[in-house]
């Protein structure tokens, strides 16, 4: 990365016994936008709060182009917050609200008029500045929370949860809406989720935090193609797991023992060189990575339990011999619920298929 | 601790100090002269106490007036509630507002009103004196019944306000499963709804026995020969037996903490409501003869209720010396109302009343918001005392803090806390304060933690710093529970009369007095007119505070 415009530094914050958040680092590039994915009590959220400056860290830094600003107050800071019930103020109307930052910069008069009108066109709200806040849509008021934070020009917008108050038929299009004016303003941008659809489809890259530790931090498509850890794996996509173990490698992938099986597989970042041949290993499995056909040698042997529909394809719910659960993809017409099936890795996969040490 | 709350703790110290001095300090004065002598340490006063029998008398004549007030309250109250959450009938809504109507007018102005309509001379005595032709009065208003009447009459207040109100938030959908299941109305009523309704029978059968137990106008102006603690601690101390007083006023409080501790255990409930259910609809009553039947019942019940406080109306209007035997009033006028405005000793009280209970509600304001931002926002070190000796003026009885006031702060000891301020204009507003400090504070707090702590948050991500957040978001919406514990505190001191027959002085002298000696004095009706301008301020608080609170929203 070329320019590092927002750093977080081995940001550690403790509530008691309790390690929330555990020297997390990250490097956000001028204009980029990091998402926070995590389940609940992964830490996300007090990492966003620790940025905002609404906690103060244990130990770590907070810099901003070079400069430390882990001591300022959040009003010092001059990041936009959005929060994940907006907090817009409801005894003001949604004029005052977009102009409650800028009164605090000092902006007075026509100034003032003309940045929160310039705010609200922003969000598509033009003309809404004295709409009291509770005649409001929820799509509106998260965009009149946009709008409020965007309005005195901060550094950094930060985002919790943005869309999780909104309705699903809504979400999608606020997300696309508010992908766009977050691009067009350029503004470095954090925002916490716990959706990985949200933080695939608004993170240039995305960070998954488990237990307050950053896992890994990549493009959507690193975390997809690569987990660095079978806990992303799973967390990130679909995925089952097996037991096995790595016979050794050959020039067409690794040779793994699975379940009695024995299956070769392509090498991708699934030939980890820390696996000696003869390990143990955990294999993490996308449904698209194996390939369903009748029984026949060779194929772990498993029955349909379930079938589920997804129009030109399905997803099929198996049980190996030995009582694992899998998932596996198919054509709608694979199989049908107790046919017996012989499960093989797909010929076509690059991936899919992911080793990890036990 | 984050540091937030390591920066509370400097300020959260200064107001437990002052907690401290105001509430807890003078209670512990009070225990401490009632084990001393001129020897020292001595238990002579607590021998003194016990042997007597008229001590145990008065703390059991306490005990059976709390009890039995409970149980009349009950009475009146739940039917009255069951009347008005389940059945509809013309009138329901304006009725259903008016009978709650004595809660909110001081208790002295309520046993005036009684005075002038049951009273051996009142309304009604002389109606039936007059109609049967007696010579003397046909009863006397006195004693345990006549405490206890007028008790029932205001209490009932509680169990109506409480009991309707979850009658109205019952889930009507756990009515129907329970008919669904199979249930008889009894088995229902046994099974759901009571069970339903406990927290709010314990809830109003506290506050009865707690106010019945602190309970003073009554039983000084019916009491007659029946003892109770409150007016007998007034009594010991006017004999100047200071140090038995003390041992009364401690015997007092150790009463009501062990009531309410009783009570608190009782109202452990695990059951309370799972998810909010939409109330039943009220019965609508469709046949006209029961509707008219139901309308006539309210309406002859909120006439029967609020008929005392239309007497005092009556007599405020009545010149001195006209009405003698008569049953009604033979003259008319507004000159009770002209002498209270024109003759400067007798509008002093009005004036120090409205000055007296302005400067302890704004100090009681700022202290509960003080409290707010340090318990609720910033979690201070100390927040459980703190919101523990708020609460607390509540528990003890008004006569048991204006004797700890008055033994407190008659003593100049500026190195032990303690000044003279008994004889001077402070002692009331001081005294008003710390009884109103539950009111404020209990309102307060609760509008704080219903306010979105991410609003102060969304403040200062956008720049505004403390004063700016607290001003321009914090205050503006805390408004309603300001407002509303406010007028509560400000109602109270206004019409404050056992604490202010303690410690008041001629100058600082509030309504409650003035219509006290205007009784004495014979002068019936400035002092029914005096009654009169308390309600209407009360009642115009309120209804102003109600108007702002429907604005703001």
């Amino acid at each position: 990365m070329t320019d590092r415009f927002l750093t977080l530094e081995a940001l550690t914050r403790r509530f008691g016994d309790h390690v929330a958040v555990n020297r997390v680092s990250l490097t956000l590039a001028r204009g980029e936008i990091l998402a926070l994915l995590g389940p609940s009590g992964s830490g996300k959220t007090t990492t966003l709060r620790l940025l905002a400056g609404f906690e103060s860290p244990d130990a770590g830094r907070v810099l901003v182009e070079g400069a430390d600003v882990t001591g300022l107050t959040p009003a010092a800071r001059r990041f936009g917050m959005v929060f994940q019930h907006y907090a817009l103020f409801p005894h003001l109307d949604v004029g005052a609200n977009v102009a409650f930052g800028l009164e605090s910069l000092g902006v007075r008069g026509d100034e003032l008029d003309r940045r929160v009108t310039k705010a609200l066109a922003l969000v598509d709200l033009a003309g809404f500045e004295h709409r009291r806040i509770a005649q409001l849509s929820g799509g509106q008021q998260q965009r009149v929370a946009v709008a409020r934070a965007l309005a005195p020009e901060p550094r950094v917008l930060l985002l919790d949860e943005p869309l999780s108050n909104l309705d699903p038929t809504l979400r999608e299009r606020t997300r696309r809406e508010l992908r766009d004016v977050i691009r067009r303003v350029g503004i470095t941008t954090v925002l916490v989720t716990h959706e990985q659809e949200e933080a695939f489809d608004l993170g240039d890259r995305v960070a998954v935090l488990r237990e307050g530790r950053l896992e890994q931090v990549g493009t959507p498509d690193e975390l997809y193609g690569a987990p660095a850890t079978p806990f992303v794996a799973r967390f990130v996509g679909r995925a089952s797991e097996l037991r096995g173990r790595l016979l050794g490698r050959t020039s067409e992938g690794a040779r793994l023992e699975v379940e009695g099986c024995v299956w070769t597989v392509p090498t991708g970042d699934s030939a980890r060189s820390e696996i000696a041949p003869g390990a143990a290993i955990q294999i993490l499995l996308r449904p698209e990575a194996l390939w369903l056909a009748p029984l026949h040698p060779g194929a772990l042997a498993a029955t349909v339990l379930e079938r589920r529909f997804a129009g030109a394809s399905a997803l099929y719910l198996v049980r190996t011999e030995a009582g694992t659960l899998l998932e596996v993809g198919g054509p709608g017409a694979a199989a049908t619920a107790g046919d017996r099936v012989g499960l093989a890795p797909s010929r076509r996969s690059g991936g899919g298929i992911h080793l990890f040490p036990t | 601790m984050t540091a937030n709350t390591r920066a509370a703790r400097l300020p959260a110290a200064a107001l437990l100090l002052i907690l401290v001095w105001l509430v807890v300090y003078p209670l512990l004065l009070v225990l401490l002269e009632g084990i001393q002598g001129p020897g020292g340490w001595t238990l002579a006063h607590v021998h003194e106490f016990v042997a007597r029998p008229t001590e145990w008398e008065a703390l059991r004549g306490s005990l059976i007036i709390s009890v039995a007030s409970v149980v009349l309250a009950a009475l009146v109250g739940i039917p009255l509630a069951v009347l008005f959450a389940r059945y509809d009938f013309p009138g329901r809504r304006i009725l259903a507002g008016l009978v709650a109507l004595p809660a909110v007018l001081p208790p002295l102005v309520g046993v005036v009103a009684f005075l002038f309509l049951y009273g051996e001379s009142g309304f009604l005595a002389r109606a039936v004196q007059a109609a049967l032709g007696l010579e003397e009065p046909p009863w006397r208003l006195e004693g345990a019944p006549a405490i206890l009447l007028v008790h029932a009459y205001s209490m009932y207040v509680y169990f109506y306000l409480l009991v309707r109100a979850a009658l109205l938030s019952l889930d009507g959908a756990q009515l129907e499963a329970a008919a669904s299941l199979g249930a008889s109305r009894g088995r229902t009523l046994r099974r759901v709804v009571l069970p339903a309704l406990r927290p709010a029978l314990t809830g109003a059968a506290l506050l009865t026995f707690m106010t019945a137990l602190a309970s003073f106008s009554a039983p000084y102006v019916f009491g007659g020969g029946y003892r109770v603690m409150t007016t007998q601690i007034v009594a010991t101390r006017l004999n100047g037996e200071e140090a038995l007083a003390m041992v009364e006023t401690m015997s007092l409080t150790l009463l009501a903490v062990l009531a309410l501790t009783l009570f608190r255990d009782a109202d452990r409930d695990p059951a309370r409501g799972v998810g909010k259910g939409t109330a039943p609809a009220p019965v609508r009553v469709r046949r006209t003869l029961a509707r008219a039947g139901l309308a006539v019942l309210g309406w002859g019940l909120a006439v029967l209720l609020l008929l005392p406080h239309l007497t005092l109306g009556l007599v405020s209007l009545v010149p001195v010396g006209t009405w003698t035997v008569e049953a009604l009033p033979p003259a008319w006028t507004l000159g009770n109302y002209a002498t209270l405005v024109r003759d400067p000793v007798r509008l002093r009280p009005l004036l120090n009343s409205l000055a007296l209970a302005t400067a302890a509600t704004s100090a009681s304001i700022v202290i509960g918001l003080a409290a707010g931002i340090l318990v609720v926002r910033r979690r201070a070190p100390g927040r459980r005392l703190i919101e523990l000796l708020l609460g607390l003026p509540w528990a003890v009885p008004g006569t048991v803090f204006a004797i700890a006031l008055a033994t407190a702060f008659s003593v100049h000891q500026p190195a032990a806390g303690r000044w003279i301020l008994v004889g001077t204009v402070w002692i009331l507003p001081l005294a008003y304060l710390v009884r109103s400090l539950p009111l404020t504070s209990r309102t307060t707090l609760a509008g704080f933690r219903a306010l979105d702590p991410s609003l102060d948050e969304a403040a200062a991500a956008l720049g505004a710093g403390r004063w700016r957040t607290l001003t321009a978001v914090t205050l503006p919406l805390l408004r309603p529970s300001l407002v509303a514990g406010g007028t509560l505190a400000f109602v109270t001191s206004l019409g404050d009369f056992v604490t202010s027959i303690v410690l008041y002085t001629y100058d600082t002298r509030p309504i409650s007095l003035e219509i006290l000696s205007s009784l004495r004095q014979a002068d019936v009706g400035v002092a029914a007119a005096y009654g009169v301008v308390l309600m209407i301020l009360s009642g115009l608080v309120f209804a102003a505070a109600a108007d702002r609170r429907t604005s703001a929203g």
